[in-house]
């Protein structure tokens, strides 16, 4: 039952992998933390996930066509005037993307670290701890891909997506749900109790609501609009926008660079962290 | 197949494990005694390449773990203290998905999974997930887990603590199988009665540092009588009738509630005990065992 004197499958696949560039770190089987994460899910609490894609839709059916019916017509970043339905509903899809992707990223995986202890476990076979970050982080962004498509496939068929660059909110709300999955999942490494973890919604709500997402930041006097153009949130909502009502302009390029920047920082870190808990 | 010399770890000011040398043998079973904070658990760590040695020489299976350590994982099978299964699965998921993790096939896996739920006494429990399962059945699970890569060298720290005695000996059942099978194994424990039954050698560590060395028999020959009498003469009393016990044994040891009396032929210390005209409140003769080495090295015992 046991090999001792042939080499076993597994020794042959890493001895494969060995002496490649990263190896200490990473075997290129992220995929197999997906496809746990996909196991434990189906057994899962389903009313979460669901909670999870229906909230934008009350956002937007409460906001967007109640008050809208108020207000009439936005003055979009062009000089166009667009439905308030349909200036709110990007910045509800890139919202929809950070929710998916912060909630398996913070929380799941704070308790995977502290109770589950499936890290450590994970980390005693031939895994590294990129293989762990990516995985995570790729399963978060799952949700948040899974949300942002879910809202779409509703507001698309109302009108509310008015160019056809909308498409391209797809890989966009792709690129976002990784940053935030990233950078989230970077941060909970180094938590070490709740109250630190309640710091992260005490973020996130005036985030959403302060970011551009309700109405232009150019109500804000100028150096508040600043700060907000910093925030993550925001720099989503505009690459959102900027696609749903075809106002394509070169700032969206630095939109997309700051989500590049904040998957590679969330790697570094989550990668650099796991190995000094785990691996030292 | 392990080969240590002046291995070392600390952590801050704390030397956890002080400069130990020790080999392990293709297809023994090679145990570390100690007390809790040995560094039994840290030595382990570093075997099983996810702790980087302070200093010293280590090599598994002649790779450096702090250069090779995901080949070295490939390698080995790990069964750590507290099982870290993973909660959220089911029983034969935890088989299948730790499989998965070391890049094996699906195809690979289907058979080995049902094997190993075989080998673990499990099959009936497949679907229940962690928490509907005993302390024992976790613990055998754990060990199924450690062997779905088919590893040549199996680590178990601390295998059978919190188990009761029932579930200890369908463990070790298990693992004598594993013995036979030619699977090293190194164990770390702080039972002198499982280091007796499933090593071959073992080295006694306290405070980081290896005291002793050899197969358990040898170790008592070494290190202790053949038997041991065991007398009580009530708490106040033990003290004060030592040094009149000193005169018939080689050694004595007063602990607070008896005192060990280190002698060839147990009965025959008891008559002489007799004859000084002490009457001890009970008495008892038994063989030597490797807790009479440890509080002859250490001046301790093992559990306390």
């Amino acid at each position: 039952m046991i090999t001792s004197i042939a080499t076993s499958m597994a020794v042959r696949i890493a001895e494969k992998r060995a002496g490649k560039f990263g190896s200490g770190v990473y075997s290129g089987r992220a995929g197999q933390l997906v496809e746990r994460n996909f196991l434990a899910f189906k057994s899962s609490n389903w009313l979460v996930v669901i909670s999870g894609f229906v909230e934008p839709v009350f956002y937007l059916l409460a906001f967007g066509l109640g008050i809208g019916k108020l207000i009439g017509g936005v003055t979009d970043g062009s000089g166009h005037t667009v439905s308030y339905a349909q200036y709110i509903v990007p910045a509800l899809l890139a919202t929809s993307a950070m929710n998916g992707a912060i909630y398996d990223s913070t929380w799941n995986v704070f308790f995977k670290m502290h109770f589950g202890k499936i890290y450590q476990a994970m980390l005693a076979t031939s895994l590294g701890s990129l293989d762990v970050a990516l995985g995570e982080i790729g399963w978060a962004l799952l949700r948040g891909l899974t949300y942002s498509i879910g809202f779409m496939l509703v507001v698309a068929p109302m009108g509310l997506i008015p160019s056809w660059w909308g498409l391209l909110a797809i890989p966009g709300a792709t690129l976002i749900a990784f940053g935030f999955a990233s950078v989230g999942m970077g941060m909970t490494s180094f938590m070490k109790n709740f109250h630190q973890m309640d710091w992260i919604n005490f973020f996130m709500l005036p985030m959403f609501l302060f970011s551009g997402t309700f109405y232009p930041i150019s109500v804000f006097p100028e150096w508040i609009q600043w700060i907000i153009r910093a925030l993550p949130l925001n720099q989503a909502v505009e690459l959102i926008r900027g696609l749903t009502l075809g106002n394509l302009n070169l700032a969206m390029a630095g939109h997309a660079l700051y989500f590049v920047v904040m998957i590679a920082a969330g790697l570094f870190f989550t990668t650099k962290r796991l190995t000094a808990l785990f691996m030292s | 197949m392990i080969v240590a010399k002046g291995l070392s770890k600390v952590y801050g000011e704390f030397r956890a494990v002080d400069g130990i040398d020790f080999e392990v043998h293709r297809g023994e079973s090679f145990g570390i005694l100690g007390p809790n904070g040995a560094g039994k658990s840290t030595t382990m760590k570093m075997i099983a390449a996810v702790s980087k040695r302070t200093d010293g020489e280590l090599t598994i299976l002649g790779k450096d773990p702090n250069l090779k350590g995901p080949e070295i994982r490939a390698h080995l099978g790990v069964v750590p203290q507290k099982d870290l299964l993973d909660r959220e699965l089911k029983a034969w998921e935890n088989l299948y998905i730790y499989g998965r993790y070391f890049g094996l096939s699906k195809k690979f896996l289907k058979p080995k999974v049902e094997e190993m739920l075989a080998f673990a006494q499990l099959e009936e429990k497949r679907n229940s997930k962690v928490e509907e399962m005993s302390g024992g059945m976790q613990r055998r699970l754990a060990i199924a887990r450690g062997l779905i890569n088919e590893p040549e060298i199996l680590l178990l720290d601390e295998p059978t603590t919190g188990l009761d005695p029932q579930a200890r000996h369908v463990l070790w059942d298990r693992l004598f199988r594993l013995k036979e099978n030619g699977v090293t194994t190194v164990i770390t424990t702080h039972y002198m009665d499982e280091a007796e039954q499933l090593c071959d050698r073992l080295v006694v560590m306290d405070k980081g540092k290896i005291m002793a060395e050899g197969t358990p028999a040898g170790l008592i020959k070494d290190y202790s009588s053949k038997e041991v009498l065991e007398v009580r003469f009530g708490t106040d009393r033990n003290e004060a009738t030592a040094p009149q016990l000193a005169t018939i044994a080689e050694r004595i040891e007063v602990l607070p509630d008896r005192i060990l009396v280190y002698v060839e032929d147990g009965d025959a210390a008891l008559e002489k005990i007799h004859a000084l005209g002490l009457r001890p409140v009970t008495s008892l003769v038994r063989r030597s065992s490797l807790e009479d080495v440890f509080l002859r090295l250490t001046g301790r015992s093992l559990v306390d």
